[in-house]
C-alpha cells in the first residue's frame, strides 16, 4: 500500500529539556522524522521546549514552537495551526505522556486528530505496567510475578506476595525515576512511599525480583501490513537490577545460542502485536535465567528510545526514519536502505563488528548521592565504542568516556579507591554492590588473581565478558614484561588488535606515547577503517560510515576533495551536553556551503552529530589524540587537503588543539595559542591588565600558605577552584581561612601547572554571558547580551537568563559591548567567543573568556534567528562578518528567557542549593512579549509550575531580609497566603505584612516540611542560611523537590517569579511560532 | 599454532588454528547469521564447502546436543574472526574448539574475516585451502585451484543416510531441540498422525523434527531410493529436503521426482536442494549464484499476501524462473535480488521453497510452511 493520502500536516512533540533518562537521542530521532515527514510533502509543525536542538532550527519544521510541553500550551498550539494527525513516538515518555493528556481531554477528538505511530490504547497497554503484565498473561508471556498499588497499605500487602528483595516500578515515568529494589521492609516503605508521589497517576508496581538474570533489549519495528523486523539485539554487561541505561551494554547480543535468541524474537512479535503498537519501533526488553533458560518479558516502550538511538548508530539503520515512514502507511519493503541502496527496509541488520555502550555519571557533583546503581537510571550520558572483537570496543568505549586519570582500567598510580589500601572486603562490597566504578573495581580485582567464577559469584557478570576481561588484564600482564623496546612486533600487533591505545602501552612502561606511536609506525601498524553497512559486506555499502580497527583492509577511500575534521564533544556530562553537538553539526552545516567535505569524528551515540546523514562522512571514534591524528593521516591519504575545526565540540577538542597543531595539523579558526592564551589564568590576567580591562582581583596557589596569604591580599570571601575546568567542576566560594584550608586539604590534583585558581568573590554582583562572532579582518559582531536572573555565583549554566537585558542600565551594556570587541581582537578570535560579565558597583567585571562556542549559542541563535556556530563555521573557512552580512550586533523580537533542569529527583539527600559548580543536566527557553510572561513560560517548561494562588513559604537569611520584603508584599497583594519561620515572620510582621509562623524542622511538628508533604504549600522562598544556622533548611528544599512545589532559593529568582505569576494571572498564555517572531508576526495572528 | 588460508585466484591470509591440525580444501562461502554456528556447522548443506562466519565472536556459548541438525559436523572447514576459549550457556557441553578437534574440522581464526567476505562477495565464491603449521601459501593456493568445482559433482551421495529409517526411532538419538524454541506450539497439528515420504538429500533434523510436531511420522529414504519404494510406504505425503551442491548433477534424483510429480501422487513438499530437484524435474534450469544466501536475515515476499517473511537461507544455486513451465507458478521472490524463493504446481499439491522453514539457524516467519503441508495432506 502506498502512504495514506489523508494526512498533510503533522505535529511532531519533542521531548523537552534534557534530563536524566531523556537526552539528545530524542533530537537525533526527532530530527530524523522532521526531515522524513517533509521528505515525504508533508507540513511539520514541531513543538519543544528545549531551543539547544537542532530539531527546533527553523529550517527544520514549517512551524516550529518552543513553547512548555504542557497540554494547555500544546492545545492552544492544535487550535492554531490544526494539525491532521499528531506524531508522539519520537519525543520520548514526554511526548507519550502529552498525547495521552491530549487524548483524555478530548483535545483530539474534537478536532478529529488522529494519533500515528502509536494508539492511545497501545501507549497504555505498554506504559500502565498492570495492563501491560496482563497483556502478557494473556498471549502466555511469562512476567515477574507482581501486583499494583495505589496506596501504601496495598503495596504492603503486595510485598507479602512477592516477597524480598523486591522491585518497585512507578507508572509513566521515564528512565524509572522513584523506582527503586527495596531488601527490607523500611527500604520498602520508603521507596513505595516515594514511587506512589513521583508516579503521576500514584501508582506502582511491586514485583519480583529477578536481579542476576541476564539482560536484553531488542529493537523491533513493525508495518501496518504486520511484517516485522527486529533491528538489533542489545545484551546488557551488567545483569538485571542494573537500569539499562547505567549498564554496560553490548551489541548485537554475544551469549545467546539461536534457539534462545530465536524464541526471544517470537516472543517479541507477539509483543508488538498484542501491544498493538501498528507502526513504528519498540523497544522490549527481556530476563533470561542464566541457570535454566527461562525467559521473562520485562517492558516495553512502544517508541523510538535511547536503546534505539543506540541501535541506529550500532546498525546503520536508522529506526527514527523509517518510524516516520511507517506512521503513513508505507510498508518496510517499500522503502529503500539508504546504505545499500539496492536492497529494501524490511530485512535483519547483521553486523560483523562489535559495538560496546558504557554510562558516563557525574556523581562527582553530587557528593552526597548515593552512587550504588538500581533500577533508575543515574547517568547523563554515554559513550559507543566500534571494534571488530569484543575486547578492542570495550576498550576504546572506556577511553571514549574521557574520564582522564580516573578512566584508566590499568592504573599505574592508585585512582579514586587507593587500591593498595583496598582491603578484600571493601573491593568484595565494591563489586557486590553495582556502582559507577564497578568495572574499575572488577579490574582491580582481576589484577589481585580473582577467579572468574568469583568475579561471576560476585557481579553475576556473564563469565564470558569477565573472561574477555581477563584476557585484556592478561594481556596488559605480558605487555609489561621486559623492557618496550624490546617489545615484539607480534605482541604489539595483538595489543593495538585487542584494542589497547598508545597511552596505555605507554604507560605500561612509562614511556612516552609518542614513543610508542612511532614504533607502531616503524611495524607499519596503523588503522584501518571498516564500514558500518547493514548487511555484514553482504551488498556493497555507498554511506562512508566507519570504525577504526586493525586489520588487513582498510575501506575508507578518502576522495580528493578539500576537507574539514570535525571533532565532536564526546559523552554528554553536566557542562558539557547538546549545546554542543548542535554547534557541531552546524559546523557540518557552515562548512559544507563553503565547499569543504565535512568529516564528522564523535563518539556519542546520542547525537545529530553521529547520524550518518548529518557530515558527509563519519568516523565514530573516541576523542583522543591518537584516534583523531589516526582518522586526519588517513583522509590525507585520499590526497585532497585535511584541516581541522575544535571549537564547537567545548571542551572535549579544545583541549587536543595544541597536540594536534604541533602534529601539523592545521587548526581553522581563532588559533590554539589563543585559546591557550585565553585558558592560561597567568597569561589571560596580563592580557586583560594591557587592555585595561577589569576582573576580579586574583591569585593562585599550590599550598594551604600560599592560598591563604593570597586570600588575605584578595580579601574574603573568594572563589576558588582548580585550574582547567569545565562547568565549574570542584568551585567553591569560601568565606574564611578555615573554609580555605578545608579546600586546599580536599582539593583534587594540585600541581605546579595546575594550581588552585583563587578570585574575590563579587557578592550579589548581576551576570552576564555574551556569545560573539569575530572574523580575521577584527569585525565582531555580538549576538546578544543575555543577562542572568540569579546573581554571580551561581554558575551561568544553573542560573535563568534572559535576552534582552531588562535590569540594566544602557551605559553598562555600551561597556560590555565596547571590552567584548577589544577581548575578540587581543584574542584574535575566529569564529565564537563567550564571555562572562559580572556587574558590581558599577564596574564591569570579566569573569572569564571561552575563545570557543558556549552553552548558550543555541539559545542565542534560536532567539535572534540567526545560527550563530555556522556563521563561525563559515568565518573560519575564510568568509568575513560583512561577506555574510552581519555589520550590526543582533537584535531579538520579543522577550527569551533560559532556564535550567536540575536532577534532584534522582539523588534524594542532595542539597538543591545552587552555587557556582554547574548541577543542571538541560535547560528549556520561554518565549513571550513581556519578561512575566517568558520566565512564566520558563519555569513551565522546566517543570516548576509557579502557582497563581495558595500560600508561600518564605525563610530567608539576615542579609536577604530587606530584600525579601517588597517580594513579600507583592505576594500579599495578589492574595496569597504567607507563612514563614519565626525570625522571618517577626521581620514581616514588623513591616505590616501579616504572615502565619510555621514550626522549622526541628522545632516540633506540624512542621514546614510537614506542611509541604501535606500539599499545604505552593511555593518555597528559602535562601541558604548558612552555616551559623542549626534549621535544617536542606530537608525543606528537599521536601519541596520530592513534593514538586516550586522551591526558588535566590531573591532575583523570587522576584522575577512574582512578575512571572502577575503575568500568568494578568494574561492568558498564547503560543507563537519562531518563524513568526522572526518575522515580527503579532501573538495570536 | 599458525594456520593460513589460501584462494584459487592466489590471495592469502594468515591467521590460527582454530581446530584440528591439518589440510583441508573446499569451496570458501560466507555466511552472515550471528548466531546459529553450530547449526550452521552441522548442515549437511555444507558439505564440501568451508565456511566463513562474518559475525566476529564465534563460539561463546559452546555446542549442545539440542543445537544439531546432523550426527556431525559437516563443513569442509571453518573460518573465525575471534573464536571463544570458554562455552558460556547453561546448555553447552563443551566448547567449540573441542568439537572441532574432536570431529576433526580444521578451522583457522584471527583473520580478516570482512576482507575476505569483500573479496567473495565482488570475485565470487572461490575454492581455497585451510592447512595449519608452516605451509608455503604459493603452494596452497595452487592445491585450491586443482580441487573439483562444486558445479556438476554430486555431493549427495556423502550425505544421504545408507538405508531407510523411521524417523522417530533416531529422533531420541538425534538430540530433541525443545520446540519450545518455536514460540508458540505449532498452530495446528494432525487430527492424526499422518505418514510422510521424505528424500533425504541430506536433511536438517530440524526439518524433521518440525514435521513431527506437527504430527507426521516420517519415513525417511536414501536420495536414489526408487520413486516406487516412497510410494509403497503409502504415504499422505512426500517431502524433498535440502542437500548439499550442485542439484543439476542428480540426475537420479531429478528422474525420481520427475516420476513422482508426473505419477498422481500425494502432495509433495520441497526446501532448498528439494526445491532445485523439483524445479528441475518439472522441466525447469538451475544456475549458480554468484556468491548465494547463507544466513538469517533475507526478506522474502509471498506474491499472493505480499506479506515480507525474515528468512534463514543457504543455497548456492537458485531456480531460473523463465525456464519454468505454464503449470507451476513462483510463489515467493528474494526481495535482495529477486530470484525464485519458492513454486508451486497449479494442478497439483506440489509446491516448494528455496529457503528453510525450518530455521535453525534463523528467524521462524516461515514455519506457516509446514502448516499448509499439512493441510493439503490432509484434503485428501
Ligand atoms: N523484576 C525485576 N528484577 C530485577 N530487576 C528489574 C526488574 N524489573 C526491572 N528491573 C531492572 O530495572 C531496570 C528498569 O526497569 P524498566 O522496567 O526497564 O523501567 P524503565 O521504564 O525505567 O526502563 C531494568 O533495566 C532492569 O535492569
Ligand atoms: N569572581 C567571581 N565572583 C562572583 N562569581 C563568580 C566569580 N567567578 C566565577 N563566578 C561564578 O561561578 C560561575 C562559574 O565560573 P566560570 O568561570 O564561568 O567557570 P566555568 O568555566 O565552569 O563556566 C560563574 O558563572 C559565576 O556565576
Ligand atoms: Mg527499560
Ligand atoms: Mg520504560
Amino acid at each position: 500500500m502506498p502512504k495514506r493520502t489523508d494526512i498533510k500536516r503533522v505535529l511532531v512533540i519533542g521531548s523537552g529539556p534534557i534530563v536524566i533518562g531523556q537526552a539528545c537521542e530524542f533530537d537525533y530521532s526527532g530530527t530524523q522524522a522532521c526531515k522524513a515527514l517533509r521528505a515525504e510533502g508533508l507540513e511539520v509543525v514541531l513543538v519543544n521546549s528545549n531551543p539547544a536542538t537542532i530539531m527546533t532550527d527553523p529550517e527544520m519544521a514549517d512551524r516550529t514552537y518552543v513553547e512548555p510541553l504542557t497540554p494547555e500550551m500544546a492545545e492552544a498550539i492544535i487550535e492554531k495551526e490544526r494539525p491532521d494527525a499528531v506524531l508522539p513516538t519520537v519525543g520520548g515518555q514526554t511526548a507519550l505522556n502529552l498525547a495521552v493528556a491530549l487524548a483524555e481531554r478530548g483535545t483530539l477528538a474534537k478536532r478529529g486528530i488522529r494519533l500515528i505511530g502509536a494508539s492511545i490504547e497501545a501507549i497504555k497497554v505498554a506504559e500502565d505496567r498492570l495492563l501491560f503484565r496482563d497483556a502478557m498473561r494473556e498471549i502466555g508471556i511469562e512476567v515477574p510475578t507482581s501486583g499494583i498499588a495505589k496506596t501504601l497499605d496495598q503495596a504492603l500487602s503486595v510485598v507479602d506476595e512477592v516477597g524480598f528483595p523486591a522491585i518497585i516500578r512507578p507508572s509513566f515515568t521515564l528512565g524509572g525515576v522513584g523506582g527503586g529494589i527495596a531488601y527490607n521492609i523500611e527500604e520498602f516503605r520508603e521507596l513505595a512511599g516515594r514511587g506512589l508521589d513521583l508516579s503521576p497517576v500514584h501508582e506502582i508496581l511491586v514485583e519480583e525480583s529477578v536481579i542476576g538474570w541476564k539482560e536484553f533489549e531488542l529493537e523491533v519495528m513493525r508495518d501496518v501490513a504486520d511484517n516485522f523486523v527486529v533491528i538489533c539485539s542489545i545484551e546488557n554487561v551488567d545483569p538485571m537490577g542494573v537500569h539499562t541505561g547505567d549498564s554496560v551494554t553490548v551489541a548485537p547480543a554475544l551469549t545467546l545460542t539461536d534457539k534462545e535468541y530465536q524464541r526471544m524474537r517470537d516472543m517479541a512479535r507477539r509483543i508488538i502485536r498484542r501491544v498493538g503498537v501498528e507502526t513504528g519501533g519498540s523497544n522490549i526488553q527481556f530476563a533470561i535465567d542464566p541457570e535454566s533458560g527461562r525467559i521473562v518479558a520485562i517492558e516495553m516502550n512502544p517508541r523510538v528510545s535511547r536503546s534505539s538511538a543506540l541501535a541506529s548508530k550500532a546498525t546503520g539503520f536508522p529506526i527514527a526514519k523509517i518510524a516516520a515512514k511507517l506512521a503513513l502507511g508505507y510498508h518496510l519493503d517499500e522503502i529503500p536502505n539508504d546504505i545499500t541502496r539496492l536492497t529494501p527496509a524490511s530485512f535483519e541488520p547483521t553486523i560483523d563488528y562489535v559495538v560496546v555502550k558504557f554510562p558516563r555519571w557525574n556523581f562527582e557533583k553530587f557528593p552526597q548521592a548515593d552512587r550504588t546503581l538500581t533500577t533508575q537510571m543515574k547517568s547523563v550520558g554515554e559513550a559507543m565504542a566500534i571494534g571488530r572483537t569484543f575486547k578492542e570496543a570495550f576498550l576504546k568505549a572506556v577511553r571514549s568516556l574521557e574520564l582522564g586519570k580516573f578512566g584508566s582500567l590499568f592504573p599505574t598510580a592508585p585512582d579514586d579507591a587507593s587500591d593498595d589500601a583496598e582491603d578484600e572486603t571493601a573491593l568484595r562490597k565494591r563489586l557486590l554492590v553495582p556502582n559507577d566504578r564497578r568495572m574499575w573495581a572488577l579490574f582491580r580485582a582481576l589484577r589481585r588473581g580473582w577467579t572468574v567464577e568469583t568475579l561471576n559469584e560476585l557481579t553475576r557478570i556473564d563469565p564470558w565478558f569477565l573472561q574477555q576481561f581477563a584476557e585484556i588484564e592478561a594481556l596488559r600482564r605480558m605487555a609489561a614484561l621486559g623492557e618496550f623496546r624490546a617489545m615484539s612486533p607480534d605482541l604489539l600487533r595483538t595489543l593495538k588488535r585487542a584494542g589497547f591505545s598508545d597511552a596505555e602501552i605507554a604507560a605500561v612502561h612509562g614511556v612516552g606515547e609518542d614513543l610508542v606511536r612511532q614504533r607502531r609506525m616503524e611495524e607499519g601498524l596503523v588503522t584501518a577503517y571498516k564500514r558500518i553497512d547493514t548487511c555484514a559486506a553482504e551488498f556493497e555499502s555507498f554511506t562512508p560510515y566507519m570504525y577504526g580497527t586493525y586489520e588487513q583492509a582498510c575501506e575508507a577511500d578518502p576522495t580528493l576533495h578539500k576537507k574539514v575534521v570535525i571533532l565532536g564533544s564526546g559523552p554528554n556530562r553536566i557542562g558539557q551536553g547538546i549545546e554542543f553537538d548542535y554547534c557541531c553539526c552546524h559546523a557540518v552545516f557552515g562548512f559544507r556551503e563553503e565547499g569543504f567535505e565535512t568529516v564528522m569524528v564523535n563518539c556519542n551515540p546520542e547525537t545529530v552529530s553521529t547520524d550518518y546523514d548529518t557530515a558527509d562522512r563519519l568516523y565514530f571514534e573516541p576523542l583522543t589524540f591518537e584516534d583523531v591524528m589516526a582518522i586526519i593521516e588517513r583522509e590525507r591519504s585520499g590526497g585532497g587537503s585535511v584541516s581541522c575545526v575544535v571549537q564547537f565540540g567545548g571542551q572535549t577538542p579544545l583541549k587536543l588543539a595544541l597536540a594536534l597543531q604541533e602534529a601539523g595539523v592545521q587548526i581553522l579558526g581563532t588559533s590554539p595559542d589563543s585559546i591557550d592564551l585565553a585558558e592560561d589564568r597567568r597569561r589571560f590576567s596580563q592580557l586583560l591588565w594591557d587592555l585595561g580591562v577589569p576582573q576580579p582581583s586574583s591569585g593562585t596557589a599550590i599550598s594551604r600558605e600560599e592560598a591563604r596569604e593570597a586570600a588575605e591580599r584578595i580579601g574574603y570571601p573568594v572563589v576558588v577552584r582548580p585550574s582547567y575546568v569545565l562547568g565549574g567542576r570542584g568551585m567553591a566560594i569560601v568565606f574564611d581561612a578555615g573554609a580555605l584550608d578545608r579546600y586546599m586539604i580536599g582539593a583534587v590534583d594540585v600541581s605546579h601547572d595546575r594550581p588552585v585558581l583563587i578570585d574575590r568573590f563579587l557578592e550579589d554582583a548581576f551576570e552576564f554571558d555574551v556569545d560573539a562572532v569575530a572574523d580575521a579582518s577584527g569585525a565582531v559582531v555580538i549576538g546578544g547580551i543575555m543577562e542572568h536572573i540569579e546573581e554571580a555565583g551561581i554558575h551561568s549554566g544553573d542560573s535563568s537568563c534572559v535576552v534582552p537585558p531588562f535590569m540594566v542600565a544602557e551605559r553598562h551594556l555600551v561597556t560590555i559591548r565596547d571590552y567584548t570587541r577589544r577581548i575578540a581582537r587581543a584574542l584574535k578570535v575566529v569564529g565564537l567567543m563567550n564571555i562572562q560579565y559580572a556587574i558590581k558597583d558599577d564596574t564591569v567585571y570579566v569573569l572569564e573568556v571561552n575563545p570557543r562556542s558556549s552553552r548558550t549559542v543555541p539559545y542565542i541563535s534560536k532567539a535572534t534567528g540567526v545560527p550563530l556556530a555556522k556563521i563561525a563555521a563559515r568565518i573560519s573557512a575564510g568568509k568575513t562578518l560583512a561577506e555574510l552580512g552581519l555589520v550590526e550586533d543582533l537584535e531579538v523580537h520579543g522577550v527569551f528567557v533560559k532556564s535550567p533542569v536540575f536532577p534532584w529527583v534522582r539523588f534524594p539527600g542532595v542539597d538543591t542549593i545552587l552555587g557556582p559548580e554547574m548541577k543542571s543536566t538541560g535547560e528549556v527557553m520561554g518565549c513571550a512579549e513581556n519578561f512575566g510572561a517568558a520566565f512564566g513560560k520558563a519555569m513551565m517548561g522546566a517543570a516548576q509550575r509557579l502557582p497563581e494562588t495558595g500560600c508561600v513559604f518564605i525563610s530567608v537569611n539576615n542579609s536577604d531580609k530587606q530584600t525579601v520584603l517588597p517580594i513579600a508584599r507583592d505576594l500579599a497583594q495578589l492574595g496569597f497566603a504567607l507563612t514563614a519561620t519565626r525570625g522571618t515572620a517577626a521581620f514581616l510582621r514588623a513591616h505590616g505584612i501579616d504572615v502565619d509562623v510555621v514550626y522549622k524542622v526541628n522545632e516540633g511538628r506540624p512542621n514546614v516540611a510537614d506542611q509541604i508533604v501535606n500539599k499545604k504549600i505552593d511555593l518555597v522562598i528559602n535562601t541558604p542560611l548558612g552555616r551559623d544556622s542549626f534549621f535544617d533548611d536542606r530537608s525543606v528544599r528537599r521536601a519541596a523537590t520530592m513534593a514538586q512545589v516550586p522551591c526558588i532559593t535566590t531573591l532575583t529568582g523570587a522576584s522575577a517569579a512574582v512578575s512571572a505569576i502577575k503575568a500568568l494571572r494578568s494574561q492568558t498564555l498564547t503560543v507563537r511560532s519562531l518563524q513568526d517572531y522572526y518575522a515580527g508576526v503579532e501573538a495570536g495572528a | 599454532m599458525n594456520a593460513t588460508l589460501a584462494l584459487e585466484d592466489g590471495s592469502w591470509y594468515r591467521g590460527v588454528a582454530a581446530g584440528a591440525h591439518g589440510e583441508t580444501a573446499g569451496e570458501v562461502v560466507f555466511n552472515t547469521s550471528m548466531t546459529g554456528y553450530q547449526e550452521v556447522l552441522t548442515d549437511p548443506s555444507y558439505s564440501g564447502q568451508i565456511v566463513t562466519m562474518t559475525a566476529p565472536q564465534i563460539g561463546n556459548y559452546g555446542v549442545a546436543p539440542g543445537d544439531a541438525e546432523s550426527q556431525a559436523p559437516r563443513v569442509a572447514g571453518f573460518i573465525m574472526r575471534e573464536e571463544s576459549p570458554v562455552a558460556s550457556n547453561w546448555r553447552a557441553e563443551g566448547t567449540l574448539r573441542d568439537y572441532l578437534i574432536a570431529h576433526n574440522i580444521v578451522a583457522i581464526a584471527d583473520i580478516d574475516t570482512r576482507a575476505l567476505t569483500r573479496v567473495l562477495r565482488t570475485a565470487g565464491v572461490m575454492r581455497g585451502v585451510i592447512a595449519t603449521g608452516q605451509v608455503d601459501p604459493d603452494e596452497l593456493a595452487e592445491k585450491a585451484r586443482a580441487i573439483p568445482t562444486i558445479e556438476g559433482s554430486d555431493l549427495v551421495r556423502g550425505v544421504t543416510c545408507e538405508r531407510s529409517y523411521a524417523w522417530r526411532d533416531r529422533a531420541p538419538t538425534a538430540g530433541n531441540a525443545d520446540h519450545a524454541e518455536f514460540g508458540l506450539p505449532p498452530a495446528r497439528r494432525a487430527s492424526r498422525r499422518l505418514c510422510v515420504a521424505a528424500y533425504d538429500f541430506g536433511v536438517k533434523w530440524n526439518i524433521l523434527r518440525r514435521l513431527d510436531a506437527y504430527g507426521c511420522d516420517v519415513q525417511v529414504f536414501p536420495a536414489d531410493a526408487p520413486a516406487a519404494d516412497l510410494l509403497a510406504a503409502g504415504p499422505d505425503g512426500i517431502f524433498l529436503s535440502n542437500g548439499p551442491g550442485d542439484p543439476a548433477a542428480l540426475t537420479y534424483a531429478i528422474d525420481n521426482v520427475r516420476e513422482l510429480v508426473n505419477a498422481d501422487t500425494p502432495p509433495m513438499f520441497g526446501i532448498c536442494l528439494g526445491h532445485q530437484i523439483l524445479g528441475l524435474a518439472v522441466g525447469g534450469q538451475t544456475f549458480k549464484l554468484k556468491f548465494g544466501h547463507r544466513g538469517a536475515n533475507h526478506p522474502v515476499k509471498e506474491l499472493s499476501s505480499g506479506k515480507v517473511e525474515i528468512t534463514s537461507q543457504n543455497h548456492g544455486f537458485a531456480v531460473d524462473p523463465n525456464s519454468l513451465p505454464a503449470d507451476v507458478r513462483v510463489t515467493h521472490l528474494n526481495l535482495y535480488d529477486g530470484t525464485v524463493e519458492g513454486f508451486r504446481h497449479t494442478t497439483r499439491p506440489i509446491f516448494s521453497v528455496q529457503y528453510h522453514p525450518e530455521a535453525s539457524p534463523g528467524p521462524h516467519d516461515a514455519d506457516y510452511l509446514f502448516q499448509r503441508f499439512l493441510e493439503s495432506m490432509e484434503k485428501r
